[in-house]
């Protein structure tokens, strides 16, 4: 059947795709070309390029974003399996307050909260040092020394992930056929012998699905660190996002912004492409 | 084997109690703040119990920041994202799975591409775009514009009109309907469910976003409630009373929503991630 019915059912999406994403994508690669320090901009291939090699602020902005990729992603995921696990088990009973309590975060804005993580964290008057002081620990200046800032960043996204992650789990796992698990026990394999044969395999293409999602998302982390702890103390919670943000729209070089983004590009693509072969299927 | 059930169920039970309570938390200690005087916020040991002050954090809220109007301007933005969203990927979506036509592949190809590159990429050339070109900063289309073409939303409706009988379809061709007919009166009605679905996720990520406005909207009247919130966090003459309420104000109809509706709210998390 001919019609002419599908040209006009895209047009509109495809015009404003073209316009919003593909247009940008080729775009900022230019971008990250010129120079846009001066006026009018020019093509100075080395300029950008060249400055994030040697922009130390750029290199400790990726070090903290690979160091929440290699802690928090695990972490969250590992934890997410479990919950997923737990959830999906007929061990378990009022599974709506469960399911409630660990997925609820995934409606909270993060401005929201980043406010309550901030209020929570703070040192002299917040909930978490009140209850340290309460087991007899001094506490934390939380978001004003290197280290206990980054944990808090790395649990606030722990917080605020887990549950979104366990959703996907847990749609993966129910979506393992029964049979597999009655063929597996009547071959007489024990509940961890079906967890290492029946159900990581089945939840292979889900687990690659989380975990692109989630290195994406971390290497793009922005609000968090932005209104938690400002990139500080010092640079310590300065991620690429926030030092995107920083060059882009406090010192409006375009240019650079495009090279830093560039840069998240290639490695997201790296990590998804080492995934996809890490985890093909054998 | 029946005691050995019980005790692994006490233990699970044991161990996920503690947890589940942990991850309420901040909610709930949310809530509870934004109904208390500002020293009471700060009082050691923690307060775990609401108090009577939510409306005096509320007029605080509103000295430090039009957060009614911040709200209003969330809603709009927020029911533009959606409405406009949920057309043009349900019309692209219909027409990726219901017809065969040229270069089918590689739209589809390039759309769904889209979803696995990093933000950051379009972020720069949209922003001058959409300030520079369009001169469309502090407007609610300057904030709703970029996102209208949602590639996860297309890839989410093809997926749904697929499993769509055909022979439906083509009984209304048989009676002479038109194409435009047959979408909006056959097939759309019959997918209301993934479309709830999907304008739920649509919604909550335009209710929430925060780096797209904050670089659109400078004008306070303009605000968006994050951005209007985010304004407020790391200042020190300001009421944290008054935060809370913002944060509460912003969360719980979605919490509320996601009592009712959670069956949607997973429907449209695990969009893309399991294959039907």
């Amino acid at each position: 059947m001919r019609t002419k019915a599908p040209f006009f059912f895209l047009a509109p999406y495809l015009f404003l795709f073209a316009l919003f994403w593909a247009w940008p994508i080729l775009y900022s690669f230019y971008l990250s070309f010129l120079n846009t320090r001066v006026y009018p901009w020019h093509l100075e291939p080395a300029v950008n390029w060249g400055r994030l090699l040697q922009d130390p602020f750029f290199w400790v902005a990726l070090k903290n974003t690979l160091f929440i990729l290699a802690v928090q992603v695990p972490l969250m995921l590992a934890l997410a399996l479990l919950l997923a696990l737990a959830l999906n088990s007929a061990l378990l009973r009022l599974k709506g307050f469960y399911r409630f309590a660990f997925f609820a975060p995934v409606v909270v804005g993060a401005v929201a909260y980043s406010a309550v993580f901030r209020l929570l964290f703070n040192t002299e008057f917040g909930a978490v040092n009140a209850l340290l002081r309460a087991l007899g620990h001094p506490g934390y200046d939380w978001l004003y020394t290197p280290g206990p800032a980054m944990a808090v960043i790395v649990l606030a996204l722990t917080w605020r992930w887990t549950g979104y992650n366990a959703i996907i789990l847990l749609a993966g796992l129910q979506s393992i056929p029964r049979e597999l698990y009655e063929a597996a026990s009547l071959d007489g394999a024990g509940p961890w012998h079906q967890f290492w044969h029946v159900t990581l395999p089945g939840l292979r293409p889900v687990l690659v699905f989380a975990l692109v999602l989630s290195i994406i998302g971390t290497l793009q982390l922005f609000t968090e660190p932005f209104l938690i702890t400002g990139g500080g103390p010092g640079n310590a919670t300065m991620t690429l996002g926030v030092y995107l943000y920083q060059q882009g729209f406090r010192s409006f070089n375009f240019g650079y912004a495009s090279a830093i983004a560039y840069t998240v590009a290639l490695l997201a693509a790296g990590f998804s492409f080492l995934q996809m072969r890490l985890w093909r299927e054998r | 084997m029946k005691r050995r059930r019980f005790w692994l169920s006490l233990g699970l039970h044991g161990l996920l109690t503690p947890l589940a309570l942990l991850w309420l938390a901040p909610l709930w200690l949310m809530l509870v703040f934004s109904t208390l005087p500002e020293h009471e916020i700060f009082r050691v040991p923690t307060p775990l119990l609401p108090g009577g002050g939510f409306f005096e954090n509320l007029a605080s809220l509103q000295a430090d920041t039009n957060f009614f109007r911040a709200l209003a301007n969330s809603l709009l933005v927020s029911l533009l994202y959606t409405l406009g969203g949920l057309l043009l990927s349900a019309l692209a979506g219909y027409a990726l799975a219901v017809y065969r036509f040229r270069l089918q592949g590689l739209v589809f190809s390039l759309i769904v591409a889209t979803l696995t590159i990093p933000y950051f990429v379009v972020l720069i050339p949209q922003y001058i775009l959409v300030a520079r070109e369009l001169k469309l900063t502090n407007t609610y289309w300057g904030v709703v514009l970029p996102f209208l073409a949602n590639a996860l939303g297309v890839f989410y409706m093809r997926q749904v009109f697929l499993s769509l009988p055909s022979s439906l379809l083509d009984a209304g061709r048989v009676d002479g309907a038109s194409e435009g007919r047959i979408f909006f009166q056959i097939a759309l009605p019959m997918v209301t469910p993934s479309l709830a679905a999907l304008a739920l996720i649509l919604f909550l990520n335009a209710w929430n976003d925060y780096l797209w406005p904050l670089l659109v909207l400078s004008q306070k009247e303009m605000y968006t409630a994050p951005v209007a919130l985010g304004t407020l966090i790391g200042l020190t003459r300001v009421s944290w009373g008054g935060i809370m309420v913002g944060s509460v104000l912003m969360t719980a109809p979605f919490l509320v929503l996601f009592l009712l509706l959670q069956r949607y709210f997973v429907a449209g998390i695990t969009a893309g991630a399991v294959k039907e």
